[in-house]
This record gives structure tokens, C-alpha cells and sequence, in this order.
């Protein structure tokens, strides 16, 4: 069962549950091993078993649970969260704003990935935690390669106004970009 | 000749930040990611923010991971036994 951790970790971004990633992850083991046969020596295990998984969620998982619609995504300006941590305090070394990422928890990136609606909080998760080119990522998603850019474009920049509203809140940034 | 915004040449700011993203996804044509390495060589401001986005990229993968919860791999190994036999029976 190679690429477990991987897979649990995406079943968890895409479920936002332990009971029904656990579930996920068995049915998508379950039908890579009925599938097998089907798998080509030489290309990409690990893509293939992430495909099989997008689509186990996709279909049995996504109805279950109604997010917000796509277009509802607003447009957030280029570098969101570098420009509002750019006033942080910092030690020495590493810029101040890279000491302030360093403060947001495990929770607080967790649940900001989890905040994306879902068809950007897959290009997110399959190109910044498991790092799948964009090409793979079109294979996995079943979608054109410039949906996958846009996604991935759109999805960054809401991510990290996510990040900079917890990161408000805990005061770590600052209301008012200078 | 007609001047195209993609001479070989460097970068400026305004193209470096907008195709930040495919820059540190690797996909980039070799020449816009040398124009643009070229630049980020002179300019501070614009190495600085794409540091910081390569940096929150990689505290993304970093924060994102959960550990595989206890007998989660036996249940899955488990239930892949079981199929198996059951695929044996029906032969």
C-alpha cells in the first residue's frame, strides 16, 4: 500500500472528516487492486492511484455535502499575504515575513485549504502538497490544462486570504498593508 | 519587425509577479524562466516576494500532513484479503 500517507492526507483535505476519509481511502485501495490489471507498467503509479481516489470522492463523497459554487470565488490581488505580513516583526536572518508564516499551526493551513471550494481545493492540494505538474493534475481532474491553471491561480490567491484572516485574528498580520 | 513582449531579454517586475506561479511550478518555457531568473538577479523587491511564495508553498506541504490513523492499514489490508478470496471462490 504505497502512497498511503500521501492519499490520507488528500482524503482528509477532501472529506474534512477521519470517518469518511478512512472510508474513502479503503473503497479507492479496493478499486485499485480490482483495477490493477488495467495499469500500465511505466506510467505513474502514484497519479493513477490519485485518480482513482479524486473519483471515488467525487462520486460518492461530493453529493453528500453542499459548498459553495465556484464563480463565488472573489478576485484577490497578487502577493495578499506577503503584502500584509511585510510590516511583521522578525529576528535576524530570515526575512520577517517568512518568520511570520513560520507562526500559523497545523490547524490553521489545514483549515484554510479546506475553506477552498472544492474544484480549487483539489488543484491546490494535488500541486502544492503532493507536487503533481499541471499536466498530471489535468489527467487526475479530468479538466483541461488552463482550468487547472486558472484553479490552481485562483485557489492560491484565496488561500492566502484565508491564512491572513487567521493570521488578523491572532494579530500576527497587520489590517492595513502599508 | 514588430517588438514582442517576449525577447529573450529580462524580466520586468509587473511580468515577474504575474507569472510567479508558473515559474516555481517549473512551467515556464526555458527562456521566460531564464528572463525571469535574470531579473529576480537584479531586482531585491521581486526576489524577496518570490521567496516568500516558494517559502508558504513549502509550509503548505509542511502543515497539510496527517499521520495514517492507528489500524487503518490492517482494515484496508484486511478488506483487500478478503476480496481476494472472494475472487478465488468465484473462479
Amino acid at each position: 500500500m504505497q502512497f498511503m500517507p500521501s492519499l490520507y492526507t488528500a482524503a482528509m483535505r477532501m472529506t474534512r472528516n477521519p470517518q469518511d476519509a478512512e472510508d474513502l481511502l479503503q473503497e479507492t485501495f479496493l478499486k485499485a487492486y480490482r483495477a490493477y490489471g488495467g495499469f500500465q507498467e511505466g506510467t505513474n503509479l502514484k497519479a493513477w492511484l490519485y485518480k482513482i481516489l479524486t473519483n471515488t470522492y467525487i462520486n460518492s463523497y461530493r453529493a453528500k455535502r453542499r459548498r459553495p459554487e465556484e464563480s463565488e470565488l472573489e478576485d484577490v490581488e497578487d502577493l495578499y499575504l506577503y503584502r500584509r505580513l511585510a510590516g511583521a516583526e522578525g529576528a535576524s536572518g530570515r526575512s520577517a515575513e517568512e518568520e511570520a508564516l513560520e507562526r500559523f499551526t497545523d490547524d490553521e493551513v489545514k483549515a484554510a485549504v479546506e475553506s477552498l471550494p472544492e474544484g480549487f481545493r483539489l488543484a491546490v492540494l494535488l500541486a502544492d502538497v503532493e507536487g503533481f505538474s499541471y499536466k498530471e493534475i489535468a489527467e487526475i481532474m479530468d479538466v483541461p490544462i488552463g482550468t487547472v491553471m486558472s484553479r490552481l491561480h485562483r485557489g492560491r490567491k484565496a488561500l492566502q486570504k484565508a491564512l491572513a484572516e487567521y493570521g488578523l485574528e491572532r494579530g500576527l498580520v497587520e489590517a492595513h498593508p502599508g | 519587425m514588430h517588438q514582442d513582449n517576449d525577447d529573450a531579454a529580462g524580466a520586468d517586475c509587473e511580468e515577474t509577479i504575474e507569472r510567479l506561479y508558473w515559474f516555481l511550478d517549473g512551467e515556464l518555457t526555458e527562456e521566460r524562466r531564464i528572463a525571469i531568473r535574470l531579473h529576480l538577479d537584479e531586482c531585491g523587491p521581486c526576489l524577496k516576494a518570490v521567496d516568500f511564495e516558494a517559502e508558504l508553498r513549502r509550509l503548505i506541504a509542511d502543515k497539510c500532513r496527517d499521520r495514517v490513523p492507528d489500524g487503518l492499514r490492517e482494515r484496508i489490508a484486511a478488506a483487500i484479503r478478503l476480496e481476494r478470496v472472494g475472487h478465488d471462490r468465484n473462479d
